[in-house]
């Protein structure tokens, strides 16, 4: 039994139930077989990866879908080896290259130029490219971004790459110029809505609208997410009541638990503890980011506007630090501390206004 | 993976020769659909568009039929590989492809391969004729493209990167009589001095509007494009000097509209551009002095996907022509801006830098000194 996000998955542009325009848009793209590089980007949950595989089946047919998983060695030079595993079929290759960490550039160069020189020879197809989806590039090394460069350009005629990330800022400038950007925006509120009135309506339930809203409102506009909060929630309580928990993931609420530890005290022992649980988050493989995000945003709340704008400093101040070092806790704790020191001494500050 | 590579090389292990698929490549290029930007790539440098100096000096060796090291910088999408191709084919004819050894990070691994590679490669000999009999220079070019010359730089990282630079320099010092090097990068910085004073350097520059314009229009022409004058001109702003990104933008919006004319209002939804009126209204809410309300804006931002970079470089246009703040207040900002582009780079999160950047805006916009 496979999961809503999976089950009711669209396989075809015609098919895709937002951005419709951008649908039309992509079939004519494709439709002459000459089509750039292409970049794909946006928000996670926006369904980036679904909309590449409707373009693949668009370019190749219901061939696209027989896909095998496979595990691939690759040595590097200093003889390490790397396992990584890729998702193909007989006319793409899926690979998330950073799996492999530093050593990236190895796969890129690999793969790269292995499926880059390997001409189709199934003319039935008609297409004279394979296309190789690389996701997450904005996890790449620089190294592995510069060996995709010449690559990009000299293999053209037998390769077409799709690139697809959250954050195109990482992307060098080159690798950029190289593709066409495509921006899928995530879906807004109501169109989440929509889908998962259809989805229940497709598993023989029926949900309630303010129901519907209540989960795509807490989605944060990610209709992976408010997916599986939906099936979540059908688990835990069916019929559907309107005034049902929508249940939050365990890790959202140990880190909204944790803010609220930081603003409640500021202390020494405090920071200790709050140390424990970020390291707790970190090693359930929670992102930093995502870790700083949501601190920023839950401890603002208690701030006057002045001390807003300091701490949204200090935060993007410590995540950028964060990203350009090895350890993120350091810089984790590092601006816990900070928080708490500006936080107590705003707070004193007010006592004294008082008397 | 191996019905993916079906027919071709059955392993790793085993790998065609790169002079066997990239000629088998050109050849098939003829019946293909080609993208437009390796169509229209200039033949022979009279096509190369804009870089008059280097054009200059380049035909100049050409009478002479020698040529020094060369080292060429610039932004992407400026003619740096397109120069060197097309110079190699001027030079040698038909046979261009095997006077030139193109490196790069990724067909080469590791610092002996590489050196093992362009040795062989300098004690092959060349000949100072053509097969046809015609006259051609005796000597082979190494191209150092962007990732080879990556593997030549020095990040401090990689330990192996300075051991291939010293040797580069090395072989450049002894000079030879069959080898040229011609360097390729974005920025020149990362190249160490006794290599870039070996060569002769050439500025690549961002292609000016009325050179693009130009080519856009003979593109239209050939491929029997219609677009729209206004389109036009916003194509060749978006582009921002990048030939290859300008005609990568025309051909997308030529496969869009099919046989209709390309109208401006096509271009927004393809060019990665965000629309003005949301850039206004981040600033009118910057105006409001509510953290609040920016917070719920950037999210919205990020929700619909706008690249940071893209952002800060449209705020940045806006708020130059802004009468209502003062110098101080530009100063401010800008020095701002600077400082977040660079965290971007770094692979700082776009929330919490785009936070912190409009936090300073606002601040600026309510409470500071013009
Ligand atoms: N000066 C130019 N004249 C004519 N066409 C150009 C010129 N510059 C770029 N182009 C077009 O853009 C494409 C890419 O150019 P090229 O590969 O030479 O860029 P580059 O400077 O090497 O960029 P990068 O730094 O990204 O490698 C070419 O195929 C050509 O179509
Ligand atoms: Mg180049």
């Amino acid at each position: 039994m496979s999961l809503w996000v999976d089950k009711y998955r669209p396989t075809t542009l015609q098919k895709l139930d937002y951005h419709k325009d951008q649908a039309v848009h992509l079939k004519k793209l494709v439709q002459c077989g000459d089509f750039p590089h292409l970049l794909v980007y946006g928000p996670s949950g926006a369904g980036k990866k679904t909309r590449i595989m409707c373009l693949l089946r668009e370019l190749y047919g219901a061939g696209v879908e027989k896909l095998r998983i496979e595990h691939q060695t690759f040595t590097t030079p200093s003889k390490k080896k790397i396992e990584i595993s890729t998702i193909a079929s007989n006319y793409h290759i899926e690979v998330n290259p950073s799996e492999a960490g530093i050593q990236d550039r190895v796969i890129i160069q690999e793969l790269l130029k292995t499926v880059a020189q390997t001409n189709q020879l199934d003319t039935s197809t008609q297409k004279d490219f394979k296309v190789i989806v690389l996701t997450e590039v904005d996890h790449l090394t620089k190294d592995a971004q510069h060996a995709l460069r010449r690559t990009m350009e000299k293999y053209m005629a037998t390769c077409r790459v799709i690139l697809c990330c959250n954050s195109t800022s990482k992307v060098i400038p080159a690798i950029r110029s190289r593709c066409l950007g495509i921006r899928v925006a995530a879906p807004s509120v109501d169109e989440i809505c929509q889908i998962l009135q259809l989805t229940c309506r497709k598993e023989g339930l029926t949900i309630p609208r303010e129901f519907a809203k209540k989960i795509a409102t807490k989605s944060d506009r990610n209709l992976r997410r408010a997916l599986l909060m939906c099936e979540a929630c059908k688990v835990q309580q069916y019929p559907f009541s309107e005034d049902q928990a929508v249940a939050q993931a365990d890790w959202e609420v140990y880190l909204r638990e944790t803010a609220n530890m930081i603003g409640q005290e500021q202390s020494r022992k405090r920071l200790v503890e709050v140390r424990a649980r970020l390291y707790e988050l970190l090693t359930h493989c929670i992102p930093p980011e995502v870790i700083m995000r949501v601190l920023l945003q839950e401890l603002v709340a208690n701030c006057d506007g002045q001390l807003k704008s300091e701490v949204t400093q200090i935060a993007a101040y410590y995540e950028h630090r964060l990203q350009m070092g090895q350890k993120a806790i350091y810089h984790l704790e590092a601006f816990v501390a900070k928080f708490m020191s500006i936080y107590k001494r705003f707070l004193e500050e007010g006592l004294e206004d008082l008397f | 993976m191996q019905a993916f590579l079906k027919g071709g090389t059955s392993s790793f292990a085993s790998k065609p020769s790169k002079e066997t698929a990239s000629s088998s490549g050109r050849s098939q290029t003829k019946k293909k659909p080609t993208p437009w930007v390796e169509k229209y790539r200039p033949r022979s440098v009279n096509d190369v568009a804009h870089q008059d100096e280097v054009v200059a000096v380049l035909k100049k060796s050409l009478h002479g039929g020698d040529l020094p090291n060369l080292l060429f910088y610039g932004p992407p999408g400026t003619g740096k590989t397109s120069t060197i191709l097309a110079i190699a084919r001027d030079l040698f004819g038909d046979m261009f492809r095997e006077r030139i050894l193109e490196l790069n990070a990724s067909d080469e691994r590791g610092i002996n391969v590489i050196r093992a590679k362009v040795k062989n490669f300098s004690q092959l000999t060349a000949s100072g004729t053509r097969p046809d009999g015609r006259a051609c220079p005796p000597f082979r070019i190494v191209i150092l493209d962007e990732g080879g010359l990556h593997d030549f730089s020095c990040p401090d990282a990689c330990g192996h990167a300075c051991i291939l630079q010293a040797a580069l320099r090395r072989t450049m010092e002894k000079g030879s009589k069959t080898t040229r090097f011609c360097l390729i990068c974005n920025y020149v910085t990362r190249i160490i001095e006794p290599i870039t004073s070996r060569c002769a350097k050439f500025r690549f520059k961002p292609i000016i509007a009325a050179v693009l314009k130009e080519r856009l229009e003979a593109i239209c022409k050939a491929e029997g494009v219609l677009c729209d004058e206004k389109a036009l001109s916003e194509i060749i702003k978006i582009s921002e000097g990048d030939m290859r990104k300008a005609i990568t933008l025309l051909q997308s919006l030529a496969r869009l509209r099919g046989s209709e004319e390309i109208v401006l209002s096509d271009i927004v939804d393809i060019s990665g551009v965000v629309p003005e009126d949301v850039i206004d209204n981040l600033i009118r809410v910057c105006h409001s002095d509510s953290y609040d309300k920016l917070d719920s804006t950037v999210q919205e931002l990020m929700a619909e996907g706008h690249s940071a970079v893209q952002l800060l470089l449209q705020l940045h246009d806006k708020l130059v022509e802004e009468d209502k703040l003062g110098d101080n207040q530009k100063s401010v900002i800008f020095e701002k801006i600077a400082v977040v582009d660079k965290c971007l780079m770094d692979g700082a999160d776009e929330y919490l830098q785009m936070m912190a950047l409009c936090t300073v805006i606002m601040q600026q916009i309510c409470h500071a000194d013009k």
